[in-house]
């Protein structure tokens, strides 16, 4: 199982910061590892689907809604960079 | 990955690991059970709470609205009470925020007094997968617990289905499926609260064996019951507030010799928890999806979150706040106006002596002073107890995060600034949530640059004395409009000196902002309606003690002096009197002036006048501000008491007794220009004790406070002085 890389990862590879409003994509894993550890509690496990669902009026922080429909998530985008998707 | 199971069916690699673990749980000392609620933030604690012990604790829909502990006596059977510990929310056991700290600091330590019997995990039905890594990792720690599964109305709204007999097997705890904001399913949970509960002997995850000698030697200093402990032990030796210097040592010594990597581990614990929890969750719960499921809080979010109107409503509602405020208020406020003055002027015409003067000009005032604010203060609650209830607290977080982090807040600092406007006190506290050091220091900071409840009442005076009760545009009455534009310089002021602050603080630490997000609810009426009683009844009864205090510290300051210093006055003011003709009223009155100036309260007052008179402050402001640093409230009481004497008795109301002073020209003391630069003064001048109090045991030294005390002063000071000078 893919759990996370801490190497910068090839400039090709997208992150959650790249969906579309109303896209999904399943994380890959997490670049950040100190970041990780707080986005792993709040259930942003490798393989999870994510959706990007709203962004702030000023583009930043975002939400997401994780898994099954589980819950919302509001983060920057900048910590939204770090969770890597698959693909 | 190795898969993980529970001990009774793989007995193999965990059996090492968890064979000590049933040593009994410590009993109580008291007698009484003492049970801890534990959870998720927002999963409803406190609602639980509430239900079990009959008290009001606050309530919000967003995350962290707890930040410390509170205890209470809950009467599970006719037989059995136990104390319930109400607790933060914390999404693990691994700390990271203040807050979060508290539930580590209460579980980590055995032999403390406060250590739980068991715990009642609340997890949120409706997301169950987050909401139990958390449980299994208290599971793990072998606390006896038992599973409250919590807001089974939502879980049922969004198609979830809970077999909750194969949840019970998988956990290896009794569930009770419960809905806390109604009361559903507590009876069943206190039955089984009220019983005996073991150590729990499921185990979610073991501690990888490369780890096994390192945490064997850690239990063995510590005389701990489990490995997992142990781990923990290893972890966060570096916060445990009970450990010393020499055991931190010594766990630091392990850690480095063993090469214990902490990140990858606790990423690696995480990781297998979920996919132990994926497991349990395809055997027990089943969603069917019959529409998409929140649409009604995505839909409201589409809106209320807009580019453009999701601001412009924002706006919207503290305009309307500050109009509920400010306008719709006045009727009542004009009614218990009038009920205290006629209850005063019913005493003075029974009865007489100085003791009734202290009673009614004093004490009676003083707190009719404060009275009179209730429907104000009031109204300002319910609002923010609506905002945080229906979970619209959370957005405007959302929205302002990006703002906010340009002058070196947060999007969480908006908590506190917001309930910075009713009382400084509880919004210091709720900063815990801020995860970042620099952020949470500058929100601490700034916070009290919010005009709190208490100035409302020198606010309203003093307006009311200067500005016209007019309508402006034909719709705004000018003494609001003037009234918000001190909220808003206070406002402005915060968010400046927080830029100036971000500037000046260094910190390596990295700030975020990963937040639950939660769905929109209708507020509990009957919540709001308590949260006002209760509020309203610690104002009243907070600032009624100090006032009755100070008033009669102040009388006694007031009705004496210095040696022969009264005696002198009087003779002089009966002197100059009899000169000038005077009746025998205006020759009290004169006597009465003079020798209020002569007592020590008109010398501290004098002593302070030359450094106040550039703001265009006599003595008896000086007073009022001394007697402020307890707390603002007081200036209402100082000045009636000050301002009575000398003059006409039919004087009832504060307003009226300011307006008649005269200055040594004869024209009325309270020109524009002065009151202007005391409304500025009490914008920025940092006088509340309790406020003082609580950012010292915040950020545990006096280093701050101080700050703040001489910032906020100096501020007020020169702000005065500008004010002053311009506009006399
Ligand atoms: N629909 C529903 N709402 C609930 C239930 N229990 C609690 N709530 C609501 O959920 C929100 C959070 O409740 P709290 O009791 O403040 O939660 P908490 O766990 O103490 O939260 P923190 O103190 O922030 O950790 C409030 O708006 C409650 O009214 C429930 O069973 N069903
Ligand atoms: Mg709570």
């Amino acid at each position: 199982m893919a759990i996370r890389s801490t190497t910068a990862a090839p400039t090709t590879q997208r992150s959650v910061k790249d969906l579309r409003l109303g896209e999904s994509g399943t994380i890959c894993c997490l670049q950040d590892p100190e970041m990780a550890l707080k986005l792993l509690e709040m259930g942003c496990i490798p393989g999870t689907q994510v959706r990007l669902n709203s962004r702030a009026p000023l583009g930043c922080p975002i939400t997401l809604v994780l898994g099954d429909e589980d819950y919302t998530l509001s983060l920057r985008v900048s910590e939204a960079a770090t969770i890597l998707l698959k693909k | 990955m190795a898969r993980l199971a529970t001990i009774s069916t793989v007995p193999a690699p965990m059996a090492v690991a968890s064979s000590v673990d049933s040593i009994p749980a410590p009993h109580s000392r008291r007698g009484l059970t003492r049970i801890a609620l534990v959870g998720n933030p927002n999963s409803g604690k406190s609602s639980l709470f509430n239900q079990l012990t009959g008290l009001n604790q606050k309530v919000g829909n967003f995350p962290g609205v707890t930040v410390d502990r509170k205890t209470g006596i809950s009467q599970l059977t006719p037989q059995h009470r136990a104390e319930i510990i109400d607790l933060p929310g914390t999404y693990s056991l691994y700390p990271k925020s203040l807050d979060e700290k508290v539930i580590a600091d209460l579980l980590y330590d055995r032999d403390s007094a406060q250590y739980p019997d068991f715990v009642v995990v609340t997890v949120d039905a409706s997301n169950l997968r987050r909401n139990l890594l958390l449980f299994t990792q208290l599971a793990d720690l072998g606390l006896p617990a038992v599973l409250a599964l919590n807001m089974m109305d939502v879980a049922e709204q969004h198609g979830v289905h809970i077999d909750i007999a194969e949840l019970q097997q998988e956990l290896g705890v009794p569930v009770i499926p419960m809905n806390a904001r109604k009361g559903i399913g507590v009876a069943a949970l206190k039955i089984v609260m009220a019983q005996h509960l073991d150590a729990p002997t499921v185990r979610f995850y073991a501690p990888d064996a490369a780890l096994l000698p390192m945490l064997r030697q850690i239990r063995e200093r510590f005389d701990l019951h489990n490995d997992y402990l142990a781990l923990h032990y290893a972890h966060q030796f570096r916060h445990i507030s009970f450990l010393t210097p020499d055991q931190r040592q010594y766990v630091q010594g392990l850690v480095e010799k063993y090469g214990f990597e902490p990140t990858a581990r606790q990423a690696q614990e995480t990781i297998a928890r979920y996919a132990r929890i994926n497991e349990i969750l395809l055997n027990a719960v089943s969603v069917t999806r019959t529409e998409r499921n929140e649409p009604y809080s995505n839909k409201l979010d589409k809106v209320l979150t807009h580019r453009v109107w999701g601001y412009m409503i924002f706006f919207g509602v503290l305009f309307m706040m500050f109009q509920a405020v400010f306008a719709w208020a006045s009727y009542p406020m004009d009614l218990i106006d009038q009920g205290i003055a006629l209850i005063n002027s019913l005493i003075q015409t029974n009865f007489n002596g100085p003791l009734i003067n202290l009673l009614t000009e004093g004490v009676i005032a003083g707190l009719g002073g404060v009275l009179i604010f209730i429907p104000q203060i009031a109204l300002l609650f319910a609002f923010i107890a609506v905002l945080e209830e229906t979970g619209y607290m959370a957005r405007v977080t959302f929205m302002m995060d990006r703002i906010m982090r340009k002058f070196g807040l947060n999007g969480k600092s908006v908590v506190p600034l917001i309930s910075g406007v009713a009382c400084a006190v509880p919004a210091i506290m709720s900063a815990r949530t801020i995860e970042n050091w620099k952020d949470r220091i500058i929100t601490i900071f700034v916070t009290p640059l919010m005009s709190c409840s208490a100035r409302i009442p020198v606010y309203t005076v003093l307006t009311a004395l200067v500005v016209p009760d007019e309508k402006v545009l034909g719709f705004f009455n000018l003494q609001g409009v003037v009234l918000m534009g001190l909220y808003l310089l206070g406002f402005l002021s915060a968010m400046f000196s927080a830029l100036a602050l971000k500037l000046l603080l260094k910190t390596q630490e990295r700030s975020y902002f990963i937040m639950e997000f939660p769905v929109y609810r209708w507020p509990r009426w009957k919540n709001v309606g308590i949260t006002i009683v209760e509020k309203v009844k610690t104002f009243v009864f907070q600032a009624g003690k100090v006032i009755v205090a100070i008033s009669v510290i102040l009388w006694v300051l007031a009705s004496y002096g210095p040696g022969e210093a009264l005696e002198q006055a009087e003779q002089r003011a009966r002197a100059t009197a009899a000169q000038q003709q005077l009746s025998s009223e205006q020759t009290d009155n004169r006597v009465a002036s003079e020798k209020l100036e002569n007592s020590y309260a008109g010398l501290f007052g004098r002593t302070l006048e030359p450094a106040i008179r550039p703001l265009g402050f006599d003595w008896k402001i000086g007073i009022a501000l001394i007697t402020s640093f307890a707390a603002r409230e007081v200036f209402v009481g100082t000045i009636s008491t000050i301002y009575s004497v000398g003059q006409d008795a039919d004087m009832r109301t504060v307003q009226q007794k300011l307006a008649a002073e005269k200055d040594e020209n004869g024209q009325p003391f309270f020109t524009p220009a002065r009151a202007f630069s005391l409304l500025v003064f009490y914008v920025f001048a940092m006088q509340c004790m309790s406020t003082l109090a609580v950012v010292y045991r915040e950020t545990k030294g006096w280093k701050w406070p101080l700050m703040q005390l001489v910032y906020m002063t100096g501020l007020a000071y020169v702000s005065s002085l500008v004010v002053y000078q311009l506009f006399k």
